[in-house]
Protein backbone atom coordinates (compact mmCIF):
# COMPACT_ATOMS: atom_id res chain seq x y z
CA UNK A 1 0.00 0.00 0.00
CA UNK A 2 0.89 3.33 -0.45
CA UNK A 3 2.58 5.64 2.35
CA UNK A 4 1.09 9.02 1.12
CA UNK A 5 -0.90 10.16 -2.14
CA UNK A 6 -1.36 13.22 -3.67
CA UNK A 7 -5.32 14.61 -4.55
CA UNK A 8 -5.09 18.04 -6.30
CA UNK A 9 -7.97 19.56 -6.77
CA UNK A 10 -8.60 21.29 -10.41
CA UNK A 11 -11.69 23.26 -10.86
CA UNK A 12 -13.85 24.54 -7.86
CA UNK A 13 -16.48 24.92 -10.10
CA UNK A 14 -18.36 24.85 -13.56
CA UNK A 15 -15.91 27.95 -15.00
CA UNK A 16 -13.00 28.09 -12.64
CA UNK A 17 -9.88 29.26 -14.16
CA UNK A 18 -9.10 27.01 -17.17
CA UNK A 19 -5.56 26.53 -16.56
CA UNK A 20 -5.75 25.38 -12.98
CA UNK A 21 -6.45 22.07 -13.84
CA UNK A 22 -3.37 21.93 -16.37
CA UNK A 23 -0.62 23.67 -13.67
CA UNK A 24 -2.11 21.05 -10.93
CA UNK A 25 -1.01 18.33 -13.27
CA UNK A 26 2.39 19.24 -14.71
CA UNK A 27 3.61 22.11 -12.19
CA UNK A 28 4.67 18.84 -9.72
CA UNK A 29 4.25 15.39 -8.34
CA UNK A 30 0.57 14.59 -8.13
CA UNK A 31 -1.58 11.22 -8.42
CA UNK A 32 -5.16 12.08 -8.48
CA UNK A 33 -6.70 15.36 -9.73
CA UNK A 34 -10.02 15.93 -8.94
CA UNK A 35 -12.51 18.45 -10.84
CA UNK A 36 -15.85 19.26 -9.77
CA UNK A 37 -18.36 20.69 -12.28
CA UNK A 38 -21.61 20.71 -10.76
CA UNK A 39 -23.36 23.30 -8.47
CA UNK A 40 -27.06 22.84 -7.38
CA UNK A 41 -28.89 23.97 -10.74
CA UNK A 42 -25.87 22.90 -13.17
CA UNK A 43 -28.21 19.79 -14.12
CA UNK A 44 -31.00 21.58 -15.40
CA UNK A 45 -29.40 23.58 -17.78
CA UNK A 46 -27.27 20.17 -18.98
CA UNK A 47 -30.89 19.05 -19.54
CA UNK A 48 -32.06 22.19 -20.96
CA UNK A 49 -29.00 21.55 -23.84
CA UNK A 50 -29.66 17.69 -23.87
CA UNK A 51 -33.47 18.33 -25.06
CA UNK A 52 -31.80 20.65 -28.14
CA UNK A 53 -29.41 18.22 -28.83
CA UNK A 54 -28.94 14.53 -26.95
CA UNK A 55 -25.27 14.17 -28.00
CA UNK A 56 -24.96 17.30 -25.06
CA UNK A 57 -25.82 17.62 -21.57
CA UNK A 58 -22.44 17.08 -19.73
CA UNK A 59 -19.76 19.48 -18.88
CA UNK A 60 -18.28 20.43 -22.49
CA UNK A 61 -14.94 22.03 -21.10
CA UNK A 62 -13.99 18.54 -20.00
CA UNK A 63 -13.04 17.15 -23.11
CA UNK A 64 -10.79 19.61 -24.65
CA UNK A 65 -9.11 19.71 -21.00
CA UNK A 66 -8.44 15.97 -21.41
CA UNK A 67 -6.67 16.32 -24.68
CA UNK A 68 -4.42 18.81 -23.13
CA UNK A 69 -3.91 16.53 -19.83
CA UNK A 70 -4.31 13.02 -20.91
CA UNK A 71 -0.94 11.96 -22.05
CA UNK A 72 1.16 13.43 -18.95
CA UNK A 73 -1.78 11.89 -17.00
CA UNK A 74 -0.72 8.98 -19.01
CA UNK A 75 2.91 9.52 -18.52
CA UNK A 76 2.95 10.35 -14.85
CA UNK A 77 -0.23 7.68 -14.08
CA UNK A 78 -2.26 10.58 -12.27
CA UNK A 79 -5.30 9.28 -12.75
CA UNK A 80 -9.08 11.73 -12.54
CA UNK A 81 -12.49 11.91 -10.73
CA UNK A 82 -14.61 14.27 -12.23
CA UNK A 83 -18.30 14.56 -12.18
CA UNK A 84 -18.53 15.88 -15.50
CA UNK A 85 -20.61 13.85 -17.24
CA UNK A 86 -23.72 16.19 -16.03
CA UNK A 87 -26.73 14.28 -17.46
CA UNK A 88 -25.02 12.73 -20.26
CA UNK A 89 -22.41 10.45 -18.52
CA UNK A 90 -22.19 8.04 -21.58
CA UNK A 91 -21.68 11.09 -23.92
CA UNK A 92 -18.90 12.82 -22.18
CA UNK A 93 -17.27 9.62 -21.92
CA UNK A 94 -17.62 8.71 -25.43
CA UNK A 95 -16.54 12.02 -26.64
CA UNK A 96 -13.28 11.71 -23.98
CA UNK A 97 -13.14 8.28 -25.44
CA UNK A 98 -12.05 9.75 -29.04
CA UNK A 99 -10.03 12.00 -27.88
CA UNK A 100 -8.09 9.05 -26.05
CA UNK A 101 -8.49 7.58 -29.51
CA UNK A 102 -7.18 10.28 -31.34
CA UNK A 103 -4.27 10.97 -29.28
CA UNK A 104 -3.07 7.26 -29.84
CA UNK A 105 -4.47 5.55 -26.40
CA UNK A 106 -6.56 3.21 -27.58
CA UNK A 107 -6.04 0.04 -25.38
CA UNK A 108 -4.22 2.19 -22.98
CA UNK A 109 -6.92 3.77 -21.09
CA UNK A 110 -10.10 2.75 -19.31
CA UNK A 111 -12.72 5.22 -18.16
CA UNK A 112 -15.07 4.57 -15.31
CA UNK A 113 -18.97 5.63 -15.68
CA UNK A 114 -20.76 6.18 -13.30
CA UNK A 115 -24.90 6.56 -13.56
CA UNK A 116 -27.72 5.35 -11.99
CA UNK A 117 -28.36 9.06 -10.21
CA UNK A 118 -30.67 10.67 -12.71
CA UNK A 119 -34.41 9.37 -11.56
CA UNK A 120 -36.06 12.24 -13.46
CA UNK A 121 -38.04 8.96 -15.73
CA UNK A 122 -38.69 7.32 -11.85
CA UNK A 123 -40.75 10.27 -10.57
CA UNK A 124 -43.96 9.24 -11.12
CA UNK A 125 -43.38 5.85 -9.77
CA UNK A 126 -41.85 7.21 -6.75
CA UNK A 127 -44.72 9.58 -5.67
CA UNK A 128 -47.41 6.10 -7.05
CA UNK A 129 -45.90 5.09 -4.33
CA UNK A 130 -46.21 7.73 -1.49
CA UNK A 131 -42.07 8.61 -1.68
CA UNK A 132 -43.24 12.51 -1.38
CA UNK A 133 -39.63 13.86 -1.79
CA UNK A 134 -40.86 16.86 0.31
CA UNK A 135 -38.58 20.13 -0.03
CA UNK A 136 -35.60 19.67 3.11
CA UNK A 137 -36.45 23.39 3.71
CA UNK A 138 -39.90 23.89 3.35
CA UNK A 139 -41.52 20.79 3.81
CA UNK A 140 -43.77 20.51 0.90
CA UNK A 141 -44.06 17.93 -1.06
CA UNK A 142 -42.92 17.42 -4.79
CA UNK A 143 -46.30 17.03 -6.24
CA UNK A 144 -46.83 20.79 -6.15
CA UNK A 145 -44.31 21.13 -8.67
CA UNK A 146 -44.68 18.12 -10.72
CA UNK A 147 -45.53 19.31 -14.02
CA UNK A 148 -42.63 22.33 -14.10
CA UNK A 149 -39.77 19.74 -12.75
CA UNK A 150 -36.99 20.03 -15.30
CA UNK A 151 -34.24 17.34 -13.98
CA UNK A 152 -33.84 15.15 -10.80
CA UNK A 153 -30.87 13.23 -9.39
CA UNK A 154 -29.83 11.60 -6.28
CA UNK A 155 -26.19 12.67 -4.84
CA UNK A 156 -24.12 9.51 -5.35
CA UNK A 157 -20.93 9.03 -2.52
CA UNK A 158 -17.51 7.48 -3.09
CA UNK A 159 -18.28 4.18 -3.32
CA UNK A 160 -19.21 3.68 -6.82
CA UNK A 161 -16.35 6.04 -7.78
CA UNK A 162 -14.15 3.16 -5.86
CA UNK A 163 -15.23 0.48 -7.72
CA UNK A 164 -14.30 2.40 -10.94
CA UNK A 165 -11.31 2.87 -9.92
CA UNK A 166 -10.26 -0.71 -8.61
CA UNK A 167 -11.52 -2.24 -11.88
CA UNK A 168 -8.53 -0.45 -13.00
CA UNK A 169 -10.47 2.94 -14.86
CA UNK A 170 -7.96 5.84 -15.01
CA UNK A 171 -10.60 8.56 -15.81
CA UNK A 172 -13.94 8.20 -13.71
CA UNK A 173 -16.50 10.18 -14.75
CA UNK A 174 -19.83 10.63 -12.79
CA UNK A 175 -23.11 12.18 -13.22
CA UNK A 176 -24.78 13.86 -9.71
CA UNK A 177 -22.16 12.83 -7.79
CA UNK A 178 -20.87 14.75 -4.37
CA UNK A 179 -17.78 17.21 -3.95
CA UNK A 180 -16.36 14.94 -1.22
CA UNK A 181 -16.67 11.82 -3.13
CA UNK A 182 -13.92 13.09 -5.94
CA UNK A 183 -11.44 13.00 -3.37
CA UNK A 184 -12.78 10.56 -0.79
CA UNK A 185 -12.74 7.72 -3.55
CA UNK A 186 -8.92 7.84 -4.25
CA UNK A 187 -8.34 7.45 -0.86
CA UNK A 188 -10.40 4.35 -0.20
CA UNK A 189 -9.42 2.79 -3.36
CA UNK A 190 -5.63 3.13 -2.26
CA UNK A 191 -5.61 2.39 1.20
CA UNK A 192 -8.63 -0.04 1.49
CA UNK A 193 -10.70 1.74 4.30
CA UNK A 194 -14.12 -0.60 4.96
CA UNK A 195 -17.01 1.02 4.38
CA UNK A 196 -17.62 1.29 8.27
CA UNK A 197 -14.24 2.99 9.34
CA UNK A 198 -16.77 6.07 9.88
CA UNK A 199 -13.55 8.09 11.02
CA UNK A 200 -11.39 7.75 8.39
CA UNK A 201 -14.26 8.08 5.82
CA UNK A 202 -15.07 11.44 7.68
CA UNK A 203 -11.54 12.40 7.48
CA UNK A 204 -10.99 11.83 3.59
CA UNK A 205 -14.79 13.81 3.28
CA UNK A 206 -13.39 16.68 5.44
CA UNK A 207 -10.31 16.67 2.90
CA UNK A 208 -12.71 16.96 0.02
CA UNK A 209 -14.34 19.88 1.62
CA UNK A 210 -11.45 22.05 1.84
CA UNK A 211 -10.48 21.64 -1.48
CA UNK A 212 -13.50 21.13 -3.61
CA UNK A 213 -13.35 25.36 -3.85
CA UNK A 214 -10.25 25.44 -5.37
CA UNK A 215 -7.85 28.29 -4.64
CA UNK A 216 -10.65 29.00 -1.52
CA UNK A 217 -8.75 27.45 0.08
CA UNK A 218 -5.02 28.61 -0.95
CA UNK A 219 -5.44 32.33 -0.72
CA UNK A 220 -8.81 32.88 -2.94
CA UNK A 221 -11.66 35.07 -1.56
CA UNK A 222 -9.39 34.81 1.76
CA UNK A 223 -10.48 37.41 4.32
CA UNK A 224 -7.58 36.97 6.68
CA UNK A 225 -5.00 39.75 5.80
CA UNK A 226 -6.41 39.78 2.23
CA UNK A 227 -3.78 42.40 1.10
CA UNK A 228 -0.84 40.51 2.13
CA UNK A 229 -1.73 37.07 -0.38
CA UNK A 230 1.09 36.53 -2.51
CA UNK A 231 0.80 36.29 -6.39
CA UNK A 232 -2.74 35.86 -6.13
CA UNK A 233 -2.39 36.00 -10.49
CA UNK A 234 -0.58 32.89 -9.99
CA UNK A 235 -2.48 31.13 -7.29
CA UNK A 236 -1.94 27.31 -6.48
CA UNK A 237 -5.15 25.55 -6.35
CA UNK A 238 -4.72 22.81 -3.26
CA UNK A 239 -3.64 19.73 -3.02
CA UNK A 240 -4.65 16.83 -0.29
CA UNK A 241 -1.38 14.75 1.10
CA UNK A 242 -3.57 11.96 2.40
CA UNK A 243 -2.28 8.90 4.56
CA UNK A 244 -3.54 5.47 5.04
CA UNK A 245 -4.29 6.40 9.10
CA UNK A 246 -6.42 9.34 7.75
CA UNK A 247 -4.49 12.12 8.71
CA UNK A 248 -4.00 14.52 5.76
CA UNK A 249 -1.93 17.33 5.01
CA UNK A 250 -3.17 20.53 2.74
CA UNK A 251 -0.28 21.94 0.50
CA UNK A 252 0.10 23.03 -3.14
CA UNK A 253 2.84 23.19 -5.95
CA UNK A 254 5.59 25.10 -5.31
CA UNK A 255 6.37 28.35 -6.77
CA UNK A 256 2.77 29.17 -7.28
CA UNK A 257 0.80 31.91 -5.52
CA UNK A 258 -1.82 32.04 -3.16
CA UNK A 259 -1.17 31.03 0.82
CA UNK A 260 -1.74 27.53 2.27
CA UNK A 261 -2.26 28.96 6.01
CA UNK A 262 -4.52 27.64 8.99
CA UNK A 263 -6.77 30.96 8.54
CA UNK A 264 -7.13 30.45 4.90
CA UNK A 265 -8.13 26.39 5.98
CA UNK A 266 -10.59 27.50 8.65
CA UNK A 267 -12.04 30.00 6.56
CA UNK A 268 -12.87 26.99 3.84
CA UNK A 269 -13.97 24.55 6.54
CA UNK A 270 -16.52 26.82 7.75
CA UNK A 271 -17.83 27.56 3.86
CA UNK A 272 -21.36 26.47 3.27
CA UNK A 273 -21.24 24.97 6.62
CA UNK A 274 -24.91 23.74 8.52
CA UNK A 275 -24.61 22.00 11.82
CA UNK A 276 -20.61 21.59 12.06
CA UNK A 277 -21.01 18.04 13.83
CA UNK A 278 -23.87 16.90 10.93
CA UNK A 279 -22.15 17.27 7.94
CA UNK A 280 -24.12 14.25 6.13
CA UNK A 281 -22.80 13.14 2.69
CA UNK A 282 -23.92 9.54 1.56
CA UNK A 283 -20.70 7.49 3.06
CA UNK A 284 -20.95 9.12 6.68
CA UNK A 285 -21.57 11.82 9.03
CA UNK A 286 -18.59 13.82 9.70
CA UNK A 287 -17.64 15.86 12.66
CA UNK A 288 -15.86 19.16 11.83
CA UNK A 289 -16.02 19.96 15.89
CA UNK A 290 -13.41 17.30 15.60
CA UNK A 291 -10.62 19.05 13.29
CA UNK A 292 -7.17 19.67 14.34
CA UNK A 293 -5.06 21.98 12.23
CA UNK A 294 -1.00 22.59 12.62
CA UNK A 295 1.65 23.66 10.25
CA UNK A 296 4.17 21.18 8.95
CA UNK A 297 6.03 23.96 6.79
CA UNK A 298 5.77 26.48 4.87
CA UNK A 299 2.19 26.40 2.57
CA UNK A 300 1.52 23.17 4.86
CA UNK A 301 -0.91 22.46 7.35
CA UNK A 302 -1.83 19.36 8.68
CA UNK A 303 -4.84 18.32 9.66
CA UNK A 304 -5.85 15.37 11.98
CA UNK A 305 -8.43 13.88 14.24
CA UNK A 306 -11.25 14.33 12.61
CA UNK A 307 -14.20 11.84 14.10
CA UNK A 308 -17.27 10.51 12.17
CA UNK A 309 -20.65 8.15 12.51
CA UNK A 310 -22.09 5.78 10.09
CA UNK A 311 -24.35 7.32 7.37
CA UNK A 312 -27.74 8.15 7.30
CA UNK A 313 -30.14 5.55 5.02
CA UNK A 314 -31.12 8.31 2.88
CA UNK A 315 -29.62 9.62 -0.18
CA UNK A 316 -30.05 13.79 -1.11
CA UNK A 317 -31.59 14.57 -4.13
CA UNK A 318 -31.58 17.61 -6.18
CA UNK A 319 -34.62 18.42 -8.12
CA UNK A 320 -34.83 21.50 -10.79
CA UNK A 321 -38.00 23.16 -12.12
CA UNK A 322 -39.30 25.99 -13.74
CA UNK A 323 -40.34 28.79 -11.13
CA UNK A 324 -41.16 31.41 -13.54
CA UNK A 325 -38.86 34.64 -14.73
CA UNK A 326 -36.69 37.34 -13.68
CA UNK A 327 -34.84 39.84 -15.13
CA UNK A 328 -32.20 43.10 -13.52
CA UNK A 329 -32.00 46.39 -15.15
CA UNK A 330 -29.35 48.74 -14.36
CA UNK A 331 -28.62 53.02 -14.54
CA UNK A 332 -25.25 54.66 -12.93
CA UNK A 333 -26.43 58.34 -11.79
CA UNK A 334 -23.13 60.86 -11.31
CA UNK A 335 -22.22 63.19 -8.99
CA UNK A 336 -24.15 65.70 -7.61
CA UNK A 337 -26.65 64.16 -5.81
CA UNK A 338 -26.00 60.73 -7.42
CA UNK A 339 -28.11 58.91 -4.61
CA UNK A 340 -31.15 61.05 -4.73
CA UNK A 341 -31.27 60.89 -8.42
CA UNK A 342 -30.77 57.22 -8.13
CA UNK A 343 -33.65 57.22 -5.77
CA UNK A 344 -35.91 59.27 -7.93
CA UNK A 345 -35.29 57.51 -10.84
CA UNK A 346 -36.28 54.52 -8.95
CA UNK A 347 -39.69 56.04 -7.66
CA UNK A 348 -40.52 57.25 -11.30
CA UNK A 349 -39.65 54.03 -12.51
CA UNK A 350 -42.32 52.04 -9.68
CA UNK A 351 -44.96 54.39 -10.43
CA UNK A 352 -44.71 53.76 -14.36
CA UNK A 353 -44.61 49.99 -13.68
CA UNK A 354 -47.39 50.99 -11.24
CA UNK A 355 -49.63 52.61 -13.94
CA UNK A 356 -49.21 49.74 -16.60
CA UNK A 357 -50.69 47.28 -14.59
CA UNK A 358 -47.91 45.20 -14.15
CA UNK A 359 -48.05 42.79 -11.25
CA UNK A 360 -44.67 40.47 -10.07
CA UNK A 361 -44.09 38.12 -7.43
CA UNK A 362 -41.30 40.51 -6.34
CA UNK A 363 -39.40 43.98 -7.21
CA UNK A 364 -36.00 44.66 -4.98
CA UNK A 365 -34.51 47.91 -5.75
CA UNK A 366 -30.99 48.14 -4.75
CA UNK A 367 -28.23 50.98 -4.59
CA UNK A 368 -25.09 49.80 -5.61
CA UNK A 369 -22.48 51.61 -4.14
CA UNK A 370 -24.79 52.40 -1.14
CA UNK A 371 -26.35 49.52 0.12
CA UNK A 372 -26.36 46.34 -2.22
CA UNK A 373 -24.30 44.24 -0.30
CA UNK A 374 -25.18 45.24 3.54
CA UNK A 375 -28.33 46.67 3.43
CA UNK A 376 -29.27 49.26 6.66
CA UNK A 377 -26.02 47.98 7.97
CA UNK A 378 -23.80 50.14 5.72
CA UNK A 379 -25.46 53.72 7.53
CA UNK A 380 -26.42 56.66 5.49
CA UNK A 381 -23.99 57.03 3.02
CA UNK A 382 -21.77 60.72 2.91
CA UNK A 383 -23.61 63.10 0.45
CA UNK A 384 -21.27 63.88 -2.26
CA UNK A 385 -20.59 60.30 -3.74
CA UNK A 386 -19.17 60.79 -6.62
CA UNK A 387 -21.79 57.75 -8.15
CA UNK A 388 -24.83 55.14 -7.69
CA UNK A 389 -25.79 52.58 -9.41
CA UNK A 390 -29.21 51.92 -9.54
CA UNK A 391 -30.40 48.47 -9.72
CA UNK A 392 -34.40 47.15 -9.98
CA UNK A 393 -35.15 43.35 -10.74
CA UNK A 394 -38.00 41.95 -11.14
CA UNK A 395 -39.54 38.12 -10.78
CA UNK A 396 -42.71 37.03 -11.60
CA UNK A 397 -44.20 34.05 -13.41
CA UNK A 398 -46.00 35.98 -16.12
CA UNK A 399 -43.59 36.44 -18.84
CA UNK A 400 -44.70 39.33 -20.71
CA UNK A 401 -45.11 41.13 -17.74
CA UNK A 402 -41.35 41.01 -17.04
CA UNK A 403 -40.77 41.71 -20.60
CA UNK A 404 -42.36 45.10 -20.27
CA UNK A 405 -40.57 45.82 -17.38
CA UNK A 406 -37.26 45.44 -19.20
CA UNK A 407 -38.36 48.20 -21.69
CA UNK A 408 -38.89 50.60 -18.95
CA UNK A 409 -35.34 51.15 -18.02
CA UNK A 410 -33.59 52.75 -21.05
CA UNK A 411 -36.56 55.89 -21.40
CA UNK A 412 -35.36 56.93 -17.68
CA UNK A 413 -32.14 58.20 -19.51
CA UNK A 414 -34.02 60.74 -21.40
CA UNK A 415 -37.10 61.48 -18.88
CA UNK A 416 -35.71 61.16 -15.87
CA UNK A 417 -33.26 62.74 -13.48
CA UNK A 418 -30.01 64.09 -15.21
CA UNK A 419 -26.34 63.01 -15.10
CA UNK A 420 -27.26 59.04 -16.00
CA UNK A 421 -25.32 56.61 -18.28
CA UNK A 422 -24.37 53.28 -18.25
CA UNK A 423 -26.74 51.68 -20.58
CA UNK A 424 -24.27 50.22 -23.34
CA UNK A 425 -25.66 46.78 -23.07
CA UNK A 426 -29.24 47.43 -24.02
CA UNK A 427 -32.42 46.00 -22.82
CA UNK A 428 -32.13 43.49 -19.37
CA UNK A 429 -32.22 40.16 -20.67
CA UNK A 430 -35.10 37.59 -19.59
CA UNK A 431 -34.08 34.94 -17.69
CA UNK A 432 -35.85 31.56 -17.11
CA UNK A 433 -35.75 30.80 -13.38
CA UNK A 434 -34.63 27.43 -12.73
CA UNK A 435 -35.23 26.73 -9.38
CA UNK A 436 -33.81 24.50 -6.60
CA UNK A 437 -35.69 21.52 -4.75
CA UNK A 438 -33.51 19.73 -2.14
CA UNK A 439 -35.07 16.37 -0.66
CA UNK A 440 -34.10 13.23 0.63
CA UNK A 441 -34.50 9.44 -0.35
CA UNK A 442 -34.27 6.08 0.45
CA UNK A 443 -30.92 5.11 -0.40
CA UNK A 444 -32.53 1.38 -1.00
CA UNK A 445 -34.40 3.20 -4.46
CA UNK A 446 -31.12 4.42 -5.73
CA UNK A 447 -29.02 1.74 -7.43
CA UNK A 448 -25.87 2.93 -8.90
CA UNK A 449 -24.34 1.11 -12.03
CA UNK A 450 -20.49 1.59 -12.69
CA UNK A 451 -18.75 0.86 -15.87
CA UNK A 452 -15.54 0.67 -17.21
CA UNK A 453 -15.07 1.21 -20.65
CA UNK A 454 -11.66 0.51 -23.02
CA UNK A 455 -10.72 3.66 -24.96
CA UNK B 1 -15.62 49.93 25.35
CA UNK B 2 -16.99 48.80 21.94
CA UNK B 3 -14.82 46.67 20.16
CA UNK B 4 -15.74 45.91 16.49
CA UNK B 5 -15.35 42.22 15.51
CA UNK B 6 -13.07 43.19 12.61
CA UNK B 7 -10.33 43.59 15.34
CA UNK B 8 -11.00 40.26 16.56
CA UNK B 9 -12.47 37.93 14.16
CA UNK B 10 -12.47 36.92 9.93
CA UNK B 11 -15.34 35.34 8.76
CA UNK B 12 -16.51 33.57 5.32
CA UNK B 13 -20.09 33.33 4.78
CA UNK B 14 -22.08 31.28 2.06
CA UNK B 15 -25.49 30.56 1.37
CA UNK B 16 -27.48 26.83 1.38
CA UNK B 17 -31.14 28.04 -0.19
CA UNK B 18 -32.97 31.00 1.42
CA UNK B 19 -30.36 30.30 4.24
CA UNK B 20 -26.83 32.46 4.75
CA UNK B 21 -24.09 31.12 6.77
CA UNK B 22 -21.51 32.74 8.27
CA UNK B 23 -18.57 30.89 9.84
CA UNK B 24 -16.96 33.58 12.56
CA UNK B 25 -13.00 33.20 13.84
CA UNK B 26 -11.17 34.11 16.22
CA UNK B 27 -8.38 36.44 15.07
CA UNK B 28 -6.44 34.77 18.57
CA UNK B 29 -7.31 31.95 20.13
CA UNK B 30 -7.98 33.76 23.39
CA UNK B 31 -10.82 35.58 21.45
CA UNK B 32 -12.58 32.65 21.26
CA UNK B 33 -14.37 33.10 25.04
CA UNK B 34 -15.45 36.42 23.89
CA UNK B 35 -17.29 35.96 20.93
CA UNK B 36 -18.84 32.86 22.91
CA UNK B 37 -19.75 35.52 25.39
CA UNK B 38 -20.81 38.42 22.96
CA UNK B 39 -21.41 37.42 19.33
CA UNK B 40 -24.98 35.23 20.88
CA UNK B 41 -27.77 34.27 18.32
CA UNK B 42 -30.18 37.08 19.78
CA UNK B 43 -27.54 39.94 19.04
CA UNK B 44 -26.49 38.49 15.33
CA UNK B 45 -30.27 38.17 14.65
CA UNK B 46 -30.62 42.05 16.11
CA UNK B 47 -27.55 42.97 14.08
CA UNK B 48 -28.98 41.56 10.87
CA UNK B 49 -32.14 43.56 11.79
CA UNK B 50 -34.22 43.87 7.87
CA UNK B 51 -32.20 41.90 6.35
CA UNK B 52 -32.66 38.03 8.49
CA UNK B 53 -36.25 37.73 8.31
CA UNK B 54 -35.88 34.36 10.24
CA UNK B 55 -33.96 32.58 12.96
CA UNK B 56 -30.91 32.52 13.75
CA UNK B 57 -28.65 29.37 14.88
CA UNK B 58 -25.63 29.29 16.47
CA UNK B 59 -22.61 26.29 16.52
CA UNK B 60 -19.94 26.35 18.12
CA UNK B 61 -16.48 24.91 16.71
CA UNK B 62 -13.87 25.81 19.75
CA UNK B 63 -11.46 22.97 17.96
CA UNK B 64 -11.12 26.03 15.09
CA UNK B 65 -11.79 28.82 17.64
CA UNK B 66 -15.16 30.00 15.18
CA UNK B 67 -18.63 30.33 15.51
CA UNK B 68 -20.83 29.21 12.82
CA UNK B 69 -24.27 30.90 12.36
CA UNK B 70 -27.23 30.38 9.97
CA UNK B 71 -29.12 33.50 9.22
CA UNK B 72 -32.58 31.57 7.58
CA UNK B 73 -35.05 33.74 5.35
CA UNK B 74 -31.98 36.07 4.45
CA UNK B 75 -31.62 35.56 0.46
CA UNK B 76 -34.86 36.74 -1.23
CA UNK B 77 -35.64 33.40 -1.53
CA UNK B 78 -32.67 32.03 -2.37
CA UNK B 79 -30.34 30.61 -5.65
CA UNK B 80 -31.63 31.51 -8.80
CA UNK B 81 -34.78 33.05 -7.34
CA UNK B 82 -33.30 36.04 -5.59
CA UNK B 83 -33.02 39.07 -7.62
CA UNK B 84 -30.44 40.46 -5.04
CA UNK B 85 -27.00 41.66 -5.89
CA UNK B 86 -25.67 39.01 -3.13
CA UNK B 87 -28.05 36.06 -4.09
CA UNK B 88 -25.17 33.74 -2.62
CA UNK B 89 -24.70 35.46 1.13
CA UNK B 90 -20.87 36.11 0.06
CA UNK B 91 -20.39 39.50 1.76
CA UNK B 92 -22.73 38.55 4.86
CA UNK B 93 -18.98 37.61 6.24
CA UNK B 94 -17.99 41.24 6.23
CA UNK B 95 -21.80 42.77 7.41
CA UNK B 96 -21.16 40.42 10.80
CA UNK B 97 -17.92 41.96 10.97
CA UNK B 98 -19.16 45.25 10.93
CA UNK B 99 -20.92 44.43 14.59
CA UNK B 100 -19.93 46.36 18.61
CA UNK B 101 -19.21 44.28 21.21
CA UNK B 102 -19.11 45.73 24.50
CA UNK B 103 -16.37 44.56 26.65
CA UNK B 104 -14.72 45.49 30.01
CA UNK B 105 -11.83 48.35 29.63
CA UNK B 106 -9.74 45.71 31.78
CA UNK B 107 -10.71 43.34 29.53
CA UNK B 108 -9.87 45.01 26.82
CA UNK B 109 -6.24 46.87 28.53
CA UNK B 110 -5.70 42.39 28.82
CA UNK B 111 -5.92 41.43 25.84
CA UNK B 112 -4.10 44.63 24.41
CA UNK B 113 -7.37 46.05 22.23
CA UNK B 114 -7.66 49.27 24.10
Amino acid sequence: MKQKIRIAAGQGFWGDLPEAPVRQVEGGPIDYLMLDYLAEVTMSIMQKQKARDPSAGYAKDFVPLMRRILPTCIERNIRVTANAGGVNVLGCADAVREIAQELGFAGKVRIGIVTGDDIMSRLDEFLAREIELRNMDTGEPVSTVRDRIQSANAYLGAWPMVEALNRGAQIVITGRATDTGLTLAPMIHEFGWAVDDWHRLSAGTIAGHIIECGAQASGGNCQYEWSSVPNLADVGFPIVEASPDGTFVITKHERTGGWVIIPSIKEQLVYEMGDPREYITPDCVADFTTVHLEYEGRDRVRVYGIQGRPSTNFLKVSISYSAGFKAVGTLVYAWPDAYEKAKAADRILRMRLDRLGLRFDQVLTEFVGVNATHGPLAGEPRSDLPEVQLRVGVRGENRTAVERFTKEIAPLILTGPPAVTGFAGGRPKVEEIVAYWPALIPKEEITPVVEVLEA
Amino acid sequence: MKIQLTKIAHARSGDKGDTANVGLIALHEEFYPLLVREVTAECVKQHFKGICKGEVERFELPNLGALNFLLHESLGGGGTLSLMTDAQGKTFSTALLRMEIEIPDNEAREFNLS
